[in-house]
Formats: C-alpha cells, sequence, structure tokens
C-alpha cells in the first residue's frame, strides 16, 4: 500500500518467488541473496549462538544454526567430579532456570544409590517451591520478553522487576539470586526462612497486578496481534516429527506435560491443569505462557500451603568423600519452563559417573524447529521467532 | 486484517505506571544481602585446624592450605596441621561446599558481596588471616543444619558381651567390628591425615581406612605393615593419640573414627598363618646379610626393631628374661584386654623372619652387656618399665599391699595371686583399671562378688586412664573415687584394714612441679583387707655394669640421653628405646623400635 503510494515499483525479478519452501533453489553466484549472521553478539538473540541469514530482499530464504560459543564440557567437567560436586556445575546448563539441573543431579543419584525414597518429605516439597520459583522467575521475563521482541520494551521493565523480587525470595531461601545451588543428593540445603511465606504472598499479588497489566499491555495490543498471529505456527504434526515439547507443543493443542503424564515430586497432590491452545502461532505460544504466569503463581501457592511446617533438609546419606555409588544408569526427567528436560545417568561403581547426557528441549527447538520455520519469513521477525520457542543455548552445547 | 479500536487504545494505559513511584534501589552498594546469602570467606582460625577437607571437597580446586607459621597472632594446637585454607577468587563459585564440609564449623561465607581491587593476586587470600573488612558481618552461609551433614557424626557402636557376662572372665569382651560395621565407621573418615602426623608411628591411617573401604585387606596389612608390626596388638590397646585428634570427632557431640577398632577388623580378617602372612606382604625371601644385632626385651620396641632388622637382613636375637614374648603386653594387660593368641599372631610372624629369640635370659646375670657387644655388632636396649613405684605411704611397706605389675604378671605366669573380699587400688591410669578390673575378675572367681575402689589424686575429669576403661570398670561392678590422696594404709592388729585418704584440692603447684595439696578436714577411709599400688612404674638398669653406666650420659629421673638416633650417648653401638625412653605405651615403642633399626642400620652401614 505505502510501495503504491510512493509510486515505487520494486524489481520483481529481484524478489523471492510467493512461497519460499527448504526446496527453494538458491544460486549465491546470482548475486541476488545476501548472508547476514545474526548473533552470537545480538541484543535479541537468547545466549551465546548464532543464526547465519540467508535472505533475498527481507526473506529469510535459509537459516542455518551455528553453536560452539560458550561451549564448556558441563558435561564433561561433572564426570570428572565427585557426586556431590555436581550440582554446581550442572547449573550453568541453564543459567535462566538452573534448578532444572541441580534437581537432575540430586534425583539421578539417588535413584541409583537407592536413596530416592529417603529423601524427607519436607525437603521434596522445598524442591517442588524452588522449581516453581525458577519457573516463574522465568515466565516474567520470557512473556513480556515476547513483546520486547516487538518493540515494546515497558513490559520487560516490569517483568524483570517482579523477576528480581523472586531472586530476593531465591537469596533468602538458597544464598544466592541466580546460581542457587539449593538441591542437593538427599535433600535440599536449607529449611524456609521465618517470615519466608508472607514476603512471597507480597510479592505474589504483585505479579497478580502485573499479569492483568502485560495483558492489557500485550493481549490487547493490535500492533502485537498483527506482528503475532499466524507467525511461526507449529502444527500436530510436526510436534512428534521435530520432537517438540512443552509449551511450544501445548500452543497447537498437543497437551504434554511431565508434570501431570509422569508426575514427580508431589506434582500429584496439586490441582492444575496445563493450559493449551489451537493456532500454534507466536501469539498463541506467548498467550499459553501468560496463562501459565497465572497457574505458576497459583501453584507456588498452594506448595506454600500444603508444605509441611518443618522436617529435615537432608536424609542420612554416605560420607560424600567417599560416596560411590554401584553400576546402574537412569534417566529422570521433569517439565522445565521452556518444557520437558531430561538426564540420562551412568555410574560405573567408582566415586565418579561414568557418563552424564543432558536432553534439553532447546536442541530440537533451536536447531531443527528454528531453522525450519524461519524459512519464507521476514528478517524482522527471526528474534520473534527464536524467543517464542524459548531457547536456551547452554543446554544444546553442555 | 481488522482493527479493534480497543486494541488500539488499551496498551495506553501503560501510561498510569508514569505516577507511580520508582521501583529501583537508588544506592545499590549499600544493599544488604540475605542473612544466608553465599558471600565472602571469613575462617575463624583460632578454631580452625587445617584438616583441609575444605580443599578435598572443593570442586574448582580454589583453595589450597597454607602454611601459617609464623602469622602474628595466630598459635597453632595439638591437631592442628599449622595450615589453613587460603582461597582463589578467581575459581571459587561460592557453592558453599566447604562451609558445609568443615569439620570445625569454623569456616562461614558472611553476607558480603562487593569487593573492588585493582590488583588481581590480591584476589586470593586466606579468610581470617587477610584482614578484610567483613569478618565483622555476622550473617551469612553456616551449615544449615536440620538434618543435613555430610559425614556421620556418629560412631559405629562396637558390640560387647554384657558386663554380667564378663566380670567373672577373662576372656576378651570387645567383639570387634562386622564387615558391614567396619565400611559403615570407615566411610566416617575424612582423610586429612592429622592422625598420621599425630600417631608416633605415623602410620599410613587415612589409606588404611580407606582399604577397609574397598574391601581390600591385604592392602590394608601392607599399609600396616609399613610402620607398625603388631597390627592384631596395637588394634586392641593401642592408646590411640590418633583419636584424640580426629578431625571428624573435633566438635562436641562428634565422636572420632574408630581407628584401633578399624586396625583390628583388617588385622582380624587375616587367619594366623605366617606363611600366607609372607606371601601377602612379600616377604618370603629376605636376602640376609652378615650383621648381627642383639636385643634385649622382647616388648613391642625390641620386637618393631627386631621386625625392620630382620626385613633389611640383618641377624637378629632377641634376649628375654620371661618365658615368652611380648614383653608388658603379655606380662602388663590382662587378657580380657588382649588375648595371648592375638599377641602369638603378630610374634610369631616376626620370629619367622629369621629372627632368634632366647627366652629366660637375664641380661646382666646370665650374660653381661659388654659380652654382647662383643659377640654382635649392636645392641638395642627395650627393655621397659617392669618395677612398681611406692606411694611410700606410712603403711605401704606392709605385706599386704602389693604392687600392680607384679600381681598383673603373677597372674600370666600362673604364679599365685592373693585375692581378698575387699581391695583398694591407688592409682587412676590405665594400669590401676587393668589391676581393678583383673582383680573384681578374680574376686567374682572366688567370692563371686566384687569389692574393688580404686582411688585417684585426680579428679574425674583428669583421670589419666581412658574413658571407656572408667566406665567399663564401673560397668563390671568397681569402685571409682577419683580426687582423694593416700594418706597411710591403716593396719589394725598387723593386718590390713583400709586406706585413709584426702581429698585431693590441686597436684601441681604454681611451677609446675608435683606437690599435691589436700583437704585435710575432707577424710575418708576406704576399706579393704589388700591395698594395690598403681601409681606407675619405674625402670630397671641393673643390666648396665658400672663401667658402661660410667660411659653413658643420664638425665632427669635416671633415663638414658640418647641422641636423634636413638644412641645412648657416650656409647655408640648400644641403641634404646621403648618405655625407657618414651611413652609409656605400645605405639611410642613401637615407632622408636622402627626408628632404632633405622638408626643401626644407618650406623652399622657408615663407610661403606
Amino acid at each position: 500500500m505505502i510501495n503504491k503510494f510512493l509510486g515505487f515499483k520494486p524489481d520483481e525479478k529481484l524478489l523471492p518467488s510467493q512461497t519460499v519452501t527448504e526446496d527453494t533453489e538458491i544460486d549465491l553466484s546470482s548475486h541476488k541473496y545476501q548472508k547476514i549472521w545474526l548473533g552470537p553478539n545480538h541484543p535479541g538473540v537468547t545466549g551465546n549462538m548464532a543464526i547465519e541469514l540467508t535472505v533475498q530482499g527481507t526473506t529469510v530464504m535459509r537459516a542455518k544454526t551455528h553453536v560452539g560459543y560458550l561451549h564448556r564440557g558441563f558435561e564433561k567437567l561433572i564426570e570428572r567430579r565427585l557426586f556431590v560436586q555436581g550440582f554446581p556445575t550442572s547449573i550453568r546448563m541453564c543459567v535462566a532456570e538452573p534448578d532444572t539441573n541441580e534437581y537432575f543431579i540430586a534425583r539421578s543419584t539417588e535413584e541409583l544409590s537407592g536413596y530416592a525414597d529417603a529423601v524427607p518429605e519436607y525437603a521434596n516439597w522445598l524442591r517442588m517451591l524452588s522449581l516453581e520459583m525458577a519457573r516463574l522467575a522465568g515466565l516474567l521475563r520470557g512473556v513480556p520478553g515476547q513483546g520486547g521482541t516487538f518493540a515494546l520494551g515497558i513490559g520487560v521493565q516490569w517483568g524483570v522487576y517482579l523477576r528480581d523480587l523472586i531472586l530476593d525470595r531465591f537469596e533468602e531461601l538458597s544464598g544466592a539470586r541466580v546460581y542457587h545451588m539449593y538441591i542437593i543428593p538427599g535433600g535440599v540445603r536449607g529449611a524456609l526462612p521465618d517470615g519466608f511465606k508472607e514476603r512471597m504472598e507480597d510479592n505474589l499479588r504483585d505479579i497478580d497486578d502485573f499479569i492483568i497489566r502485560i495483558k492489557k499491555l500485550m493481549f490487547h495490543n493490535s500492533v502485537f496481534k498483527q506482528r503475532a498471529k499466524g507467525l511461526a505456527v507449529i502444527t500436530p504434526e510436526m510436534v512428534d516429527k521435530y520432537g517438540i515439547v512443552g509449551t511450544n507443543a501445548r500452543c497447537c493443542g498437543v497437551k504434554r506435560d511431565v508434570r501431570k503424564d509422569n508426575p514427580y515430586l508431589y506434582y500429584d497432590k496439586l490441582d492444575f491443569d496445563p493450559p493449551t491452545a489451537t493456532d500454534g502461532d507466536v501469539y498463541s505460544r506467548t498467550w499459553i505462557r501468560w496463562q501459565e504466569l497465572i497457574q505458576t503463581v497459583d501453584l507456588i501457592r498452594q506448595i506454600m500451603a500444603k508444605m509441611p511446617k518443618k522436617g529435615d533438609i537432608r536424609c542420612k546419606m554416605p560420607n560424600v568423600l567417599n560416596w560411590k555409588i554401584p553400576k546402574g544408569e537412569t534417566y529422570v526427567r521433569l517439565e522445565s519452563g521452556r518444557g520437558e528436560m531430561g538426564m540420562y545417568y551412568v555410574t560405573d561403581g567408582s566415586d565418579k559417573p561414568r557418563r552424564i547426557n543432558l536432553r534439553g528441549p532447546s536442541y530440537n527447538h533451536a536447531i531443527s524447529v528454528l531453522e525450519h520455520m524461519l524459512i519464507g519469513q521476514d528478517v524482522a521477525d527471526v528474534h520473534a521467532i527464536m524467543v517464542s520457542l524459548q531457547t536456551c543455548p547452554p543446554e544444546i552445547e553442555r | 486484517m481488522s482493527f479493534n479500536l480497543k486494541d488500539i487504545l488499551t496498551p495506553f494505559t501503560a501510561w498510569s505506571r508514569v505516577v507511580k513511584e520508582p521501583v529501583t534501589i537508588k544506592d545499590p552498594f549499600t544493599r544488604e544481602a540475605a542473612p544466608r546469602y553465599r558471600g565472602f570467606h571469613d575462617n575463624d582460625v583460632q578454631l580452625c585446624i587445617g584438616c583441609g577437607s575444605c580443599e578435598a571437597i572443593c570442586e574448582n580446586q580454589a583453595i589450597d592450605l597454607v602454611p601459617i607459621e609464623g602469622v602474628e597472632g595466630i598459635e597453632t594446637k595439638s591437631g592442628d596441621s599449622g595450615l589453613r585454607p587460603s582461597i582463589d577468587y578467581g575459581r571459587c563459585c561460592w557453592c558453599a561446599l566447604c562451609v558445609d564440609i568443615c569439620t570445625t564449623d569454623s569456616l562461614r561465607l558472611t553476607n558480603a558481596y562487593t569487593w573492588v581491587d585493582t590488583d588481581p593476586d590480591n584476589f586470593i587470600f586466606t579468610p581470617g588471616v587477610t584482614p578484610k573488612d567483613w569478618y565483622e558481618k555476622e550473617e551469612g552461609w553456616r551449615k544449615p543444619g536440620h538434618g543435613y551433614e555430610f559425614y556421620s557424626h556418629e560412631r559405629v557402636h562396637m558390640e560387647e558381651l554384657h558386663a554380667d557376662e564378663r566380670k567373672d572372665s577373662f576372656i576378651e569382651f570387645v567383639k570387634g567390628y562386622s564387615a558391614e560395621q567396619a565400611k559403615k565407621e570407615a566411610d566416617r573418615c575424612v582423610a586429612c591425615g592429622i592422625c598420621t602426623a599425630t600417631c608416633p608411628a605415623h602410620m599410613g591411617i587415612p589409606e588404611y581406612i580407606k582399604a577397609v573401604r574397598d574391601d581390600d585387606m591385604e592392602h590394608g596389612m601392607k599399609i600396616l605393615y609399613e610402620t607398625n608390626p603388631l597390627p592384631e596388638i596395637c588394634g586392641r590397646i593401642c592408646t590411640h593419640k590418633c583419636e584424640d585428634v580426629c578431625s571428624v570427632g573435633f566438635k562436641n557431640g562428634s565422636d572420632p573414627l574408630s581407628i584401633r577398632w578399624l586396625k583390628r577388623y583388617i588385622a582380624d580378617q587375616i587367619p594366623a598363618d605366617v606363611d600366607k602372612y609372607k606371601d601377602m606382604l612379600g616377604t618370603g625371601e629376605i636376602a640376609k646379610n652378615d650383621k648381627k644385632v642383639a636385643i634385649i626385651g622382647s616388648g613391642p620396641a625390641g620386637l618393631s626393631a627386631a621386625h625392620y632388622l630382620a626385613l633389611l637382613g640383618y641377624n637378629c636375637t632377641i634376649f628375654e628374661k620371661l618365658p615368652q614374648a611380648g614383653g608388658m603386653m603379655r606380662y602388663g594387660i590382662p587378657s580380657y584386654r588382649l588375648p595371648y593368641d592375638q599377641i602369638d599372631k603378630d610374634v610369631d610372624y616376626i620370629l619367622s623372619l629369621g629372627v632368634d629369640i632366647k627366652y629366660n635370659v637375664n641380661v646382666g646375670t646370665d650374660i653381661t652387656l659388654e659380652q654382647l657387644s662383643k659377640d654382635f655388632d649392636a645392641v638395642y636396649a627395650g627393655t621397659g618399665l617392669h618395677l612398681g613405684r611406692s606411694t611410700r605411704i606410712p603403711g605401704s611397706e606392709h605385706e599386704n599391699v602389693y604392687q600392680s605389675v607384679d600381681l598383673l604378671r603373677n597372674i600370666v605366669t600362673g604364679a599365685p595371686v592373693p585375692v581378698e573380699k575387699k581391695v583398694v587400688v591407688i592409682g587412676g591410669g590405665n594400669v590401676a583399671m587393668d589391676i581393678t578390673r583383673s582383680m573384681a575378675r578374680l574376686q567374682m572367681e572366688k567370692f563371686g562378688e566384687v569389692n574393688v575402689i580404686a582411688t585417684s589424686l585426680e579428679d574425674e575429669e583428669h583421670m589419666p586412664a581412658d574413658r571407656e576403661e572408667v566406665v567399663e570398670a564401673r560397668e563390671e561392678g568397681c569402685t571409682i573415687i577419683p580426687g582423694y590422696g593416700p594418706q597411710e594404709v591403716v593396719i589394725t592388729d598387723g593386718k590390713v584394714t583400709g586406706l585413709r585418704v584426702w581429698k585431693c584440692l590441686s597436684i601441681f603447684d604454681e611451677t609446675g612441679a608435683f606437690n599435691p595439696k589436700f583437704d585435710e578436714a575432707d577424710e575418708r577411709i576406704f576399706e579393704g583387707d589388700m591395698v594395690i599400688e598403681s601409681i606407675g612404674q619405674g625402670m630397671d638398669l641393673s643390666y648396665l655394669s658400672e663401667e658402661i653406666k660410667s660411659k653413658i650420659e643420664f638425665g632427669p629421673r635416671g633415663r638414658i640421653l640418647v641422641n636423634e638416633d636413638w644412641q645412648a650417648k657416650g656409647l655408640p653401638w648400644l641403641f634404646i628405646g621403648g618405655d625407657i625412653i618414651e611413652g609409656p605405651d605400645v605405639i611410642h615403642g613401637i615407632a622408636n623400635g622402627h626408628r632404632g633399626a633405622q638408626s643401626i642400620d644407618k650406623f652399622l652401614n657408615e663407610g661403606r
């Protein structure tokens, strides 16, 4: 419309055909194409990851995800440490939601050494509390962050402030704001501080208010709607083909949630129903996460109401310096904010794990799914699509 | 796409936030962190013993233990490695595992979290030593409590015969650990090695405890024999100075590891088979040399010296005054603590290495020391303390006043031991407890009831006997009344009828000399038909001729002075060890027997 108004007539031959697919031929020597590196140092990229884009005009013809910018070999580092030393390294595999990885290390070692049932009830409730708090902290950044990719920055400011309040609660519970190092083999590392529930309830009330404000800001916003609706649709057929999990699967009606399908900790004692949508586009993914925000706040309230007042925080286990675990292997999984995650853990009877492998959702989401979905999209939407898939590069290069 | 007017206007509600107060903190540098915050380290260096558990658990190898000797205002204590943790903040991740494992609870993290410095080297510092302003902060990460512990503070209970079963019998009453119990106990070890440094023989304690965990008894035995050729004996009656300094038992309410029982566990697993021992320890064939060493006394020092000299190829001959080997271990320690077959097990192996032993030979009368010095290239004397000491109070020369060492020896040799209905023992050491409990057993055999009173100058807290000895003696029906000093053996019509004692107020005077003070008003009479003195033993050096005595030097209380090679000063061929130099206890004897053997080897190889 604007081109018509300005009387601008683009050279149709230089523009891509209307339907760009993975099979569309690209002849780089034709000088019609341009390569753009998005990242690794780019404020719009979620972490240190790069996307090599081949564009024609502003249309993405090809996308290739490049990783390797933060590879520190976390899995190998853990394999060279005692069982109890694993969790401070594991949290580096996802900075935004580190508690999930702490849980994997703890739960795997407990299962393999026969202490899985010995973990005190109080400790298990605290584990669940910290996992949900981590999910909440992630969502407080993730939901308004989606608006941020469309230059709607104000919501991000609100969300980050509230996330900081949750980090304050983490600080008093675990002793640290970001790298909590709270869940340890055998239990957790601290009881609930006095007055924690009251302070948490204050924060949750602020978040309740935020949930309404962010709804007005983003979901009753014509610009956001226009940009996000119909963008990068995930169809139910893609879910199994690409191994899509979590909110990315639920956005197209595939209701999968490990907390419901395969309950761990005491999730079967909580009353909740994972939200789903049908459209599968960026808008519905954001919309589901907004609903999860409400649900997570509710879950934290339920946990705080149902958990015991006091108890032991760690079961009696062998001396951590001499701890050996018999030969065995296990796979532990849970529902993180980004979807199902799992850890494969092998022991060989020594005092260190034989093999560790983290299966994070970002591996599929940021490589196969993202590369597929970016084709034919506008360059301006690349960030939005990437953020909507909730990619977390450290999970890819463990 | 349709435009909805509501969707255009609603986002403008965000402007309502313009009138709200800002939420940012104006001055973030003064923000106080949470009470549990894992900030910068502080260490109570006076409390810290430098066990190094923090270094062992640090997953980033950020902690190094550095010597603090010479640092002003810091004194190291007994059971202290003299090292303190230094932390490299370039590596630290503030996980606080070091705090959680700290055996003394001296290490903590404060909730300070800002530190600006221009010199990167400053970020390697020794908490508690390097001056830092955050040490005054009270809040920060400490051990969480609530059942959170990294190793068990509770010792695995050792099964014993009940007092009723054991009080009339001399059979061994400590049953020993089962494999499961031993592994569980061995699991508590943090391998700090302070025990090794404290043990007079410097035994490789963490290594043999690891062998227990790994269920590798042969390896365990090898480590034991590196420094101690009497594991069965030491595993039962060692004075376990290692356990006194064990870092796991440092805190109140924490038990130290049962190092002694674990040693016994290893030795007990190997059957009493000399060939098996030789096979296991690789001592089947030893190349012999032509040098000869005479050893006087087959106590721990003599046996230890003989063992290590035999391994070096020397031809050793032990001269033993009594009919069997073992010295005080056999003739001073009752068999309910140390059964004779266990002594034989250790001794037989040492003798099987080619060590010759001559029983019932009294050096000094049957053969002179001068003769030995001519027949042999070197002489090692570990003659021990076999003479009882008297209190010299009025009445102590009465025939019914005995010496504990004499009675204990008679119990073993089968010589008649007088047993009366009421017995009073003077002394609060381990030997006093041995005679108290032995007499109780003999009374049970003879009269069917126990009536022994033991009294010591020291009060309950300062009694030199091991705590468990006192407790067990009481369980067996003995009466222990500490804190009284003997004044007179009461003799009525020529018979001993009791012991008159006064309450002891203090034992040493201001100068530290032995000068007990009594409260005469608090007088008691302990009834008894016989009195046994057990206030320490003296040495019998009658085998030294006047000529030899004139050549060597003597120190205070008649002790022979030795140089750092355990040679008697003045007589290079005479080496001295055992209780007459150090102790008295088994492990010191074993230790200086070992070192004596090394010195003899050095002496005989000089000039080669």
